[in-house]
């Protein structure tokens, strides 16, 4: 099939990358510039492992076309973290025990970032509410909350 | 009380860092220059016999670098009771018959991933395709289609338990109930699906897997017999891994086409299940028929128990046979049963193996025994904390000619639940409370996969700064296995986490382990792990003693980074002083301590059991028939604690697994085809389902663990399902026997019941 050009500004670096209309954002991000931080679990938008963000809004890569992509700024958990230090999201997974096998986690980490820019203050229903998208098989999600409620509680302390 | 410097603190994972930052590498994001993209071809018939296989269109297709089949990989059998060589009944690759939609035929290896997709397509199988199948009960009838040969009645394994005499039990019930109970098949659903990346040194005949299992060792041996290769000319590393509950514990398809393809290319390939090939051609938690029998005197005192299970044990014995044998050891648990007999059947159908799950055969008595318990109770107006006081387990019980229980939470976590459910006190309408109890092995003892190594092996050494490396082949597969071990290494010599470097999960450098199930890592790798830093405490002691001309009679210790006299700890020595003088005094050779751990005078069963009691409150919608579950209170005993943060994602993450068991995870089949291999069809529990989780620690000690501890990670999943029928019950007054609990059984049990109660007597 016919590439064609297109740019993507990853994690704030604009790449120009050739791809076929069939291929989607999570095998640009994995295969071609070697993100493989952004997981896939079902290959078919059930489960949020994928998720990244798209200016801004939590989408799911798998089912993204790289194609309708272009020209957007993307953020990806190895864009999370600033200048080498952890986003508060990032410290309250670890501190909280929020993470058992991980391959959740990047998912998880950009919904909730995603949450937070959007209501920095949430109650614990509208965490558990945003993030119902996003499955984890591990941890029964009680930490999770925790985590995004602690990061939110120090976000808002630190007047971010 | 004991003071600890490392352990009982909530400790954050070792590598939670990786795992935020998306640097934690998994067997699915690796990938090797010149690697080649493997794909399985598999059955599409629950059983048939292959009459031929040509390979030539899908070898001639530009970018296929080579296509194996049963030609290469012959007729060997794998399995991992190799034991009981009968048992490993498993071909590499299907020579003469498939025996499941999924069974795995043939495989290839191409430039990429749609190439290797397209030439599947064009592999040509004749099958002849055969009567199949599904049920157990079916199975197991005169005339039924045999799965093997050699096994007539697809019944390949048989168990009995007994002791007492539990037909003299039952002449002195004065209460008897009989129930029968069907059991769901239920998917491990880990986020990483099965995938393996193989490279092959032509060179030195030498084999290096990387792959997502919670086996390392097992997969090291058994490939290495499917490739007839020597033991230790493959290497088997473990990455990061994303999880496994059971379902990551053999020999699969990815590892050895992987492995034998890398062979025959000369090149690295890696496989990656699909996630409906996870769902259907990876393993599920046991479907099995129960029927039960208990008797019980008038004050509730129970006096014989009888048990049958028929396993559905899917095309081949897997992990069935263990699976055959706790089930009925757990149909006794965790009360005191004077008499018990137990009959298992492992049956064969033209379904995925069924095989060992979290909570294995643990999940699947405690369901139709603690609802059994309370219908008894009900039965003769008993209250259901009561009677299970009257009967649980206690510290130094016996079970009679089996298994000694040493310490035992049981009796203080029926007080804390029994006053959890008064305090609740009256509940609204359409609530109700369950509860269910629990206990479960802390590792297994029964030999079957046939090690002459020690269970678990560690090895600790002490570099020039201070720096401690542990080695070991516990599996972290997301429990927090080597944070543990972390723990445990630093409180034994006496310095901090960070001294720690893990290296774990690479066979070719860690010691012996049996890997990451039956809930053993902390009590059996973590005893290895403890004993090899005391061995290497021990010499960092001697020269310690010398320099501080210690009187003999004092004991040292070594805590937060020194060297100190146990009775007058002002007067000490920095631990990194005493490495240094320790390491020119042994010639400039590293301080190196081993530690190898296997249970002996313990008996065949386990080395210690976890035991809990679960409350379950849920609130019913009669309109809809769904089940929504408030509250999970956990009164549990882990032993020690070593990590109370983990115990505790433990139990939350027992709970989320064992509540989708209960009421939304069911794999549906239809002629051997799984219906549902998808996670849209396949509900898991959700952040909005989750219900607020209360645990309450009633710690032991445990005399054979290490510091005391025992297992968490598996036990707590068994109470959950019984807690929830129990609760249902008590909310709207209806009895399910066959979870799931879906909306659909609850409404049709409200409209029969209210036909009933409606009809004239």
């Amino acid at each position: 099939m016919k590439k064609e050009i297109i740019n993507l500004t990853v994690n704030g670096t604009l790449h120009e990358i050739s791809v076929e209309p069939q291929v989607t954002l999570n095998e640009v991000l994995r295969e071609q510039l070697d993100l493989t931080g952004t997981k896939l679990s079902c290959g078919a938008g059930e489960c949020g492992a994928c998720t990244v963000l798209i200016d801004g809004k939590p989408e799911l890569s798998c089912c993204t076309l790289a194609m309708t992509a272009n020209g957007k700024d993307i953020l990806t958990i190895e864009g999370l973290a600033r200048d080498g230090e952890l986003h508060p999201l990032q410290k309250a997974f670890v501190e909280c025990g929020a993470i058992q096998c991980g391959f959740c986690t990047p998912g998880m980490l950009l919904t909730s970032k995603a949450l937070l820019d959007e209501n920095p203050d949430p109650t614990r229903e509208e965490v558990k509410s945003y993030l119902s998208g996003n499955l984890c098989r591990c941890t029964g999600y009680v930490k999770i909350v925790d985590a995004v409620l602690a990061a939110a509680t120090e976000m808002n302390k630190g007047g971010k | 009380m004991k003071h600890y410097h490392v352990i009982e603190k909530d400790t954050p994972n070792v590598d939670g860092f990786a795992k935020v930052t998306g640097q934690a590498v998994y067997t699915f994001d690796m990938t090797m220059p010149g690697m080649l993209y493997g794909k399985i071809l598999r059955s599409p018939h629950p059983h048939a016999r292959i009459i031929s296989i040509d390979t030539s269109k899908a070898e001639s297709l530009p970018g296929v670098k080579a296509v194996i089949t049963a030609k290469e990989t012959g007729e060997r059998r794998q399995g991992a009771w190799r034991r009981y060589q009968e048992l490993c009944d498993e071909p590499v690759l299907c020579l003469e018959k498939v025996r499941y939609i999924g069974d795995p035929v043939a495989a290839v290896a191409a430039i990429d991933e749609d190439i290797a997709m397209e030439a599947l397509d064009l592999i040509e199988v004749e099958y002849e395709p055969l009567p199949a199948v599904f049920d157990p009960l079916e199975s197991i009838q005169e005339g039924a289609p045999q799965l093997h040969d050699e096994v007539e009645n697809n019944i390949n394994v048989t168990r009995h338990i007994e002791w007492g005499d539990a037909d003299k039990g039952f002449e002195e019930a004065d209460f008897i109930r009989e129930d029968e109970f069907i059991l769901p098949a239920q998917s491990h659903v880990p986020l990483e699906t099965h995938g393996s990346l193989a490279s092959f040194d032509g060179g030195t005949n030498r084999l290096t897997l990387w792959t997502s299992t919670q086996t390392p060792y097992y997969v090291q041996c058994l490939l290495a017999e499917a490739m007839d290769l020597r033991e230790n000319e493959v290497t088997v590393i473990k990455p990061h891994c994303g999880s496994g509950f059971g379902g990551k514990n053999e020999l699969f398809a990815d590892q050895f086409c992987a492995g034998y393809l890398a062979r025959k290319t000369g090149r690295p390939v890696k496989i990656v299940y699909t996630r409906e090939e996870e769902f259907t051609c990876a393993r599920r938690r046991t479907p099995i028929h129960y029927y039960l029998k208990i008797g019980a005197k008038r004050d509730g005192t129970f006096v014989a128990k009888e048990a049958r299970a028929f396993s559905d044990g899917g095309a081949y014995t897997s992990m069935g046979a263990t699976l055959l044998y706790l089930t009925g050891w757990f149909s006794a648990f965790p009360y005191c049963y004077p008499n018990y007999r137990y009959d298992g059947y492992k049956v064969f159908t033209n379904k995925s193996p069924s095989s060992s799950m979290r909570g294995y055969g643990g999940i699947q008595a405690n369901f139709c025994g603690e609802s059994q318990i309370e219908m008894l109770a009900a039965d003769m107006g008993l209250d259901p904390v009561e009677i299970r006081k009257k009967n649980a387990m206690y510290p130094n019980y016996e079970v009679p000619g089996q298994a000694t229980i040493a310490s035992c939470g049981l009796p203080e976590g029926l007080e804390k639940i029994g006053e959890y459910i008064k305090e609740r006190g009256e509940l609204p309408e359409d609530h109700g409370i369950g509860l269910a109890c629990y206990g479960f092995n802390s590792g297994g003892i029964f030999n079957w996969f046939n090690t002459p190594y020690a269970f678990s092996g560690a090895e600790v050494r002490i570099n020039i700064d201070g720096m401690v490396d542990v080695y070991s082949l516990a599996a972290d597969i997301g429990q927090g296995a080597d944070t543990t071990m972390c723990m445990i290494a630093a409180e034994e010599l006496g310095v901090h986490l960070d001294d720690i470097r893990m290296h774990s999960g690479d066979t070719s450098i860690c010691p012996s382990d049996l890997g990451a199930w039956a809930s053993r890592e902390t009590l059996m790798m973590g005893n290895a792990v403890k004993m090899a830093a005391a061995d290497a405490k021990r010499q960092l002691f001697e020269v310690a003693a010398s320099k501080m001309s210690a009187n003999i009679v004092y004991d040292l210790e070594a805590g937060d980074r020194r060297i100190y006299l146990r009775d007058r700890p002002e007067r000490g020595l920095s631990y990194y002083d005493v490495v240094k003088d320790a390491i020119r005094a042994k010639e400039g050779s590293l301080i190196v301590g081993r530690g190898h751990y296997t249970p002996h005078g313990k008996g065949m069963i386990s080395p210690a059991f976890s035991f809990g009691v679960q409350a379950i409150e849920v609130k019913v919608d009669r309109e809809t028939g769904y089940v929504k579950i408030m509250n999970a209170f956990t009164a549990h005993d882990c032993g020690q604690v070593i990590n109370p943060m983990a115990v505790r994602g433990q139990v939350e993450g027992s709970i989320m697994m064992a509540a989708g068991y209960a009421y939304s995870e069911e794999m549906l089949y239809s002629e051997g085809e799984v219906l549902n291999p998808n996670l849209v069809d396949y509900s898991l529990i959700g952040f909005r389902d989750m219900p607020s989780a209360v645990t309450v620690d009633c710690p032991t000690h445990e005399p054979e663990g290490p510091f005391g501890a025992k297992e968490v990670g598996e036990g707590i999943t068994c109470p959950t399902a019984g807690a929830l029928a129990n609760a249902v019950y008590h909310a709207v007054g209806v009895r399910i026997t066959d979870p799931p609990l879906t909306p659909e059984k609850i409404l049709m049990a409200l409209k029969k019941k209210e036909t009933q109660e409606k009809s004239p007597k």
